[in-house]
């Protein structure tokens, strides 16, 4: 069944408002904390205090502490108890305070959540939802700006989901906390406030003024393994996701280049059809992303865009990454792969 | 100055070797009926003596004596004994299997059948257990779970309930409240402690009992699994089975020497058990013990089971290559089927006679279901789920690229 027949836009009757991604994110929880008495929110620092970037602020006055709760500093005992929650019949939404802190969990979410429903052939299943900040471009160093996408793409059974939006963010996370797979949410801290196209000395502009903060109060969702062409073009196609698709926009438009980006939102299982058809109209394609290139998630979408759009290519697929280094603090701009990079991919791209 | 001499590494080592007995003084006991029995709302640091001490009912007569002997119904008994009976006798009729090839791989639970089956009679229905690859008594106690299904799983044919999926003995039966067993260890345990917290968060007066060997306690999810049922107050039982061995490894190597695992849990502010994992009565009256805590809100139980494994870890291990051979005779609790067949022939509840005979019984049982099993294949004919059937449940429905997989297995193969 393809995801993109489900899509439940918003009804003309909800009210909207101007979100940031965090109140996006946040009303999402609240929705489903209200519409499914067995979602509950929990993860450190999470309940009394709101979270740390505000997330789940309010949600534990208004639904009680055994609904949204503060959980001690242990990944993989988050993730594990989650599990055992989901395994029960609860519909757990977690938090992981930086993805860069997903490590101690990788056990429970590869050996476990991924294959509960496969290695009971469906007699135990783990509806849950990890929710963990992740990207870089905020000089979080080492261990508050990694992306670690690449690690979850590659597991059989669970989901890999990545908003660029405030109106994504919301419709896709009760998307993900209504579906019965596991799913690894990740939110770019980075575009929590405001979109970011890489030039960390111009001023913010904050969701509020961006049309796409404007998101609906009530309940919707945005269907998973559909992407999104966020600038349609005919040049070159720009596979992407999370702050890059701004980056790569603010690139295209520097470059001069008419770049059909493509946002991926979900990361696997993807909408590979919306990709290959709009290869195959361009000739060319960039794939862009902040994590490390080696092994990157970047890899496997080369990969597919070759297999199943070689004879429409008329240059060699660019990649432009991270490097393949820790994340730095002082040379954070360096490593930041930001629009002159990716504009002289697309420029190389063209040359051909 | 004075001089200091050079730091020296500590490295455990069992005192029993292949061809050296094993001194089992390191392993303290107490006389049956000599440790007291707490209230059930006794606070945990309150049970750090019996941490350190081991709950025992029966004597060396088989008598039941102290203050944990509580009333139980004969039934009960005879039925824990036949359970134990059974469970001998089908893992001793599985290991030939797997010798014989029908099986690629198994694990017996010689010696410890007592405590899974004494716990799943303390359980009520509803209750949900996080068993490791060494609980199948938890299984065969039960009569609504078709032995032949549990060997269809064993032999991964037509008719295993996983579809050939797992490895033998990874059996799933949450209609048995036995929850899906993994190979990644310890991982369950903390499962355990959040099922438990569900239960809690809804209201329900079900509970969770997790399991865990004494190796595996090293693991990190031991310790985040007490971490969060002591934080939370988790109507749950954490079992540890310390049957002296993880492998090859003496369990002084996972931290046991000169302390116990039970001490660990009042160190996490868990009331704590210390109970001889070969005397039924005394694993079913602890718990029922650490059931009544749980369903009353009074929060979690650790229980170390003192046990011996009396077989090899798994068919793939050869313990004579690092323990005495004669080990488990030595040990001093013993024989849990023994010590109960004991009690039960000196209650007038049971007979050597009665004993032989349901020996034979299950042998029979087990050789039936063995052969009926057969009839729906194995590994070696092809009888099994398709292959295309792989590609099932990864995700609740198909994503396409597992479909495109599928596709070309099929298409390939024709």
């Amino acid at each position: 069944m393809n995801a993109r027949d489900e899509a439940q836009p918003a009804t003309a009757a909800s009210v909207t408002r101007r979100m940031t991604m965090i109140q996006a994110l946040r009303s999402a929880m609240d929705v489903m904390l209200e519409r499914d008495p067995n979602v509950v929110v929990f993860g450190q620092d999470v309940g009394y205090f709101g979270g740390v970037f505000r997330c789940t602020e309010g949600l534990q006055v208004k639904y009680g502490s055994s609904r949204v709760f503060d959980a001690p500093i242990s990944e993989g005992g988050i993730v594990g108890c989650a599990i055992g929650m989901a395994a029960y019949g609860l519909r757990p939404v977690v938090e992981v305070q930086f993805a860069d802190y997903f490590y101690p969990a990788s056990d429970q979410i590869v050996s476990e959540a991924a294959r509960l429903r496969y290695r009971s052939a469906g007699d135990f299943t783990a509806p849950l939802t990890i929710r963990m900040p992740c990207g870089g471009g905020i000089y979080g160093g080492q261990t508050h700006s990694q992306s670690p996408e690449a690690l979850f793409t590659h597991v059989c059974g669970i989901r890999t989901v990545m908003p660029s939006n405030p109106y994504d963010a919301k419709g896709l996370l009760i998307t993900c906390i209504e579906n019965d797979d596991p799913v690894i949410f990740l939110e770019p801290k980075r575009i929590y406030n405001g979109p970011f196209d890489g030039y960390p000395d111009r001023p913010l502009v904050p969701w509020s003024a961006h049309p796409m903060g404007e998101v609906p109060e009530g309940y919707y969702t945005v269907p998973l393994e559909q992407a999104k062409v966020f600038r349609p073009g005919k040049d070159l196609t720009v596979i992407t996701y999370g702050t890059m698709v701004y980056v790569s926009e603010a690139a295209a438009n520097e470059a001069g280049i008419d770049a059909e980006i493509i946002d991926l939102r979900s990361l696997w299982p993807m909408d590979l059809p919306t990709v290959i058809e709009s290869v195959k109209k361009t000739g060319r394609c960039v794939v862009v992303h902040e994590a490390t290139k080696t092994s990157g998630f970047g890899a496997e979408l080369v990969s597919l865009v070759q297999e199943h759009c070689f004879y429409h290519l008329e240059a060699p697929i660019e990649r432009v990454a991270g490097w393949d280094t820790p994340y730095p603090h002082a040379q954070e701009w360096a490593y930041f792969p930001g629009p002159a990079r990716v504009a002289a991919a697309m420029k190389r791209a063209m040359e051909n | 100055m004075n001089p200091r001499e050079p730091l020296r590494l500590h490295v455990p080592e069992p005192s029993g070797r292949p061809g050296r007995e094993t001194d089992f003084s390191y392993l303290h006991t107490s006389p049956a009926g000599e440790v007291r029995r707490p209230p059930v709302d006794a606070s945990p640091a309150d049970t750090s003596d019996l941490a350190y001490g081991l709950v025992r009912v029966l004597d060396d007569e088989g008598r039941a004596v102290g203050p944990w002997a509580m009333e139980v119904d004969k039934e009960i008994l005879r039925k824990g004994l036949r359970a134990m009976l059974k469970t001998r006798a089908y893992d001793a009729r599985m290991l030939i299997a797997q010798r014989q090839k029908k099986i690629s791989f198994y694990m017996q639970c010689l010696g410890e059948e007592a405590i899974a089956i004494a716990h799943a009679l303390a359980l009520e229905p509803g209750d949900m257990c996080f068993p490791t690859y060494r609980q199948q008594g938890l299984l065969l106690v039960r009569d609504d779970i078709p032995m032949v299904e549990m060997i269809c799983q064993l032999m991964s044919n037509e008719r295993d309930p996983l579809k050939g999926r797992q490895l033998p003995v990874m059996y799933s039966y949450k209609r048995a409240g036995f929850f899906t067993i993994s190979g990644n260890l310890a991982t369950q345990f903390i499962q355990a402690v959040g099922w438990g917290m569900a239960s809690a968060i809804k209201g329900d007066t079900k509970i969770a009992s997790a399991w865990i060997g004494d190796g595996a306690t090293a693991e990190a999810d031991f310790h985040t699994a007490l971490t969060f049922a002591h934080v939370y107050r988790a109507p749950v039982i954490l079992n540890v089975v310390n049957n002296q061995w993880a492998i090859s490894t003496f369990q002084a190597i996972a931290g046991g020497e000169a302390t116990t695992f039970a001490a660990r849990g009042v160190g996490c502010g868990i009331a704590s058990l210390r109970v001889d994992g070969n005397d039924f009565l005394a694993v079913y009256a602890a718990s029922r013990w650490a059931a009544e805590r749980a369903r009353s809100n009074l929060g979690p139980t650790l229980i170390e089971w003192i046990t011996y494994r009396g077989g090899p870890h798994s068919t793939s291990d050869d313990p004579s290559r690092y323990r005495p051979a004669d080990d488990w005779s030595h040990f001093p609790l013993g024989d849990p089927v023994t010590r109960l067949k004991q009690h039960l022939i000196s209650l007038g509840a049971w007979s050597e006679e009665e004993h032989v005979a349901a020996q034979k019984e299950f042998e029979t049982q087990v050789g039936a279901a063995l052969k009926e099993a057969e009839r729906y294949g194995s590994l070696a004919d092809g009888h099994m789920a398709t292959a295309a059937s792989m590609f099932e449940d990864v995700y609740k429905e198909m994503p396409e690229h597992l479909k495109r997989q599928r596709d070309q297995l099929l298409g390939e193969s024709t």
